[in-house]
């Protein structure tokens, strides 16, 4: 088969598969380090390489809120946004999974501040994970391009209706250059049909928009946006099924289970840090330790049935959280958990907070995690929450 | 004076009967405003002189003209009092509901 691969960063990546899906509205203000992923499409629509409008405007406030206003007359939209700006956004956010808008988003994994970082880590989409998008996170630049195919076939599907956020950590995958295959356009074009909303405003069927709920009618609101969120769980399954079929590759839907089969010990994280974590399972797999590595992909929906799935084969489960809920565990690390109190077995737990504000998690610290995890199996280490890449000593 | 007509809003009684997220055909008016009135205006129509000035005031556009008469549509009059206070003539009072 002949394919079309080019060396790209992430960004681009991003950018090439947001062109194949032809929004007819870009709306978006760039901020490191998702700024090439919108200089991009800038150019591609300047260059008449892309038929949509690319809107300027002046804050990430108006990105969604342009987006939202084109998403109710029928259009398809893209925005994307990282950490300050991510956060600007935040009213908008709920606005858009309330109004029902699916909106595409790549969200440039980054810091918050206070202190200031341009760097990676997960604190700000983890922290809107209540906004009510649905939320995926991929581990290189061929997967961010597959996804925004995937993510408009996802928001878009009439059960759902649902806003998707696009999630790829900050330099380490916009930054980094990868060869990435550019599927053609006429198979994706076969693969995504039109966006066809029931909620389309037009002078031939004008509607009242966005109104208000009192108590009598919110819950009701609400219960059906929970479903349709539990329902997109089905449509990501069929949809990557039927991407694997166009396409020739797979992400394995909610989770990827690498070398979980007879493992003891596994490792679950988010993003980039899987391939890390990979490379570690290899090199322990040859020494004859039976651990494995869970990659979540999603985040919302959560796929607690892969976990459960997981905590019934396995005696202990680490979570590698870039992003810590101050006061309690890693984010990641409390949904993983809350799903593990749901098996019966016991599975001894630990959560690994680090890799804050672009710090490497290194193939060392990883290993050291899995060693960590079975040192609680013969008792000799309590479950905990832990900071495991401090450079000083602290007074625990 | 061209009113739009309420269309008859059929209340949900399954989850599937709700429009997919808060948007709905135009012209139905599930609840009307009049639950919000303490005192509604009463005209009358032996003073009125047809000036108009209360529907040029009335924050609501509830006021209209019907046979001859000044009407006020008590569906949507939240009973602000703007008329009766703006009514040259007196023709408008607020009474108690």
């Amino acid at each position: 088969m002949k394919t079309n691969k080019i060396f790209i960063s992430g960004d681009e990546a991003a950018a090439y598969g947001v062109k194949l899906c032809r929004p007819h509205v870009i709306a978006a203000y760039p901020i490191t380090p998702q700024t090439i992923t919108v200089e991009r499409l800038s150019e591609m629509v300047e260059k008449g390489e892309m038929d949509g409008e690319y809107m300027h405007v002046e804050s990430e406030h108006s990105a969604i809120s342009v987006c939202m206003g084109a998403s109710s007359v029928g259009a398809r939209t893209f925005t994307a946004s990282s950490s300050q700006g991510l956060l600007y956004m935040a009213e908008g956010l709920h606005y858009a999974s309330g109004g029902r808008y699916p909106i595409v988003m790549m969200n440039a994994n980054r810091s918050v501040a206070l202190p200031w970082s341009i760097y990676g880590d997960h604190r700000d989409s983890l922290s809107l994970l209540d906004c009510g998008w649905i939320q995926v996170y991929v581990e290189d630049a061929q997967e961010a391009l597959d996804m925004m195919i995937q993510a408009y076939r996802i928001a878009e599907h009439k059960d759902v209706l649902t806003p998707m956020m696009v999630n790829l950590d900050g330099f380490i995958l916009t930054h980094t250059y990868e060869l990435v295959e550019i599927p053609d356009q006429q198979k994706v074009d076969e693969f995504l049909p039109a966006f066809v909303t029931p909620n389309k405003m037009s002078f031939e069927e004008p509607k009242n928009l966005a109104f208000s709920s009192k108590p009598d009618d919110n819950t009701e609101f609400k219960y059906q946006q929970n479903q349709a969120v539990l329902k997109s769980i089905d449509v990501i399954k069929e949809v990557d099924q039927e991407f694997e079929a166009t396409f020739g590759r797979k992400y394995h839907d909610m989770v990827e289970e690498y070398r979980c089969e007879d493992a003891e010990v596994v490792l679950v994280a988010i993003g980039s840090v899987c391939g890390t974590v990979r490379v570690v399972v290899d090199k322990l797999r040859e020494e004859g330790m039976k651990v494995g590595l869970l990659k979540i992909r999603f985040m919302r929906p959560f796929p607690e049935q892969e976990v459960k799935d997981l905590a019934k084969r396995v005696k202990a489960i680490g979570v590698i959280d870039k992003d810590i809920s101050f006061g309690y565990e890693g984010t990641v690390y409390t949904n993983v958990n809350s799903a593990i109190s749901k098996v019966e077995n016991y599975v001894y737990k630990s959560n690994f907070i680090g890799g804050l504000g672009g710090r490497d998690i290194t193939k060392a610290e990883i290993e050291d995690m899995f060693h960590k995890l079975y040192a609680g199996l013969d008792k000799s280490r309590e479950e905990k929450v832990e900071f495991f890449s401090l450079n000083v000593e602290t007074n625990e | 004076m061209n009113r739009p007509k309420n269309k008859e809003y059929k209340f949900p009684t399954h989850i599937d009967d709700y429009p997919t997220g808060p948007q709905y055909k135009a012209g139905f008016l599930p609840e009307t405003n009049a639950g919000w009135r303490k005192v509604r205006p009463v005209v009358d129509h032996e003073a009125c002189v047809f000036c108009l000035r209360c529907y040029l005031v009335c924050p609501d556009g509830t006021i209209f003209k019907e046979d001859g008469k000044i009407k006020i549509d008590l569906d949507y009059c939240k009973g602000c009092g703007v008329c009766a206070h703006e009514c040259p003539k007196d023709a408008i009072s607020m009474v108690k509901e």
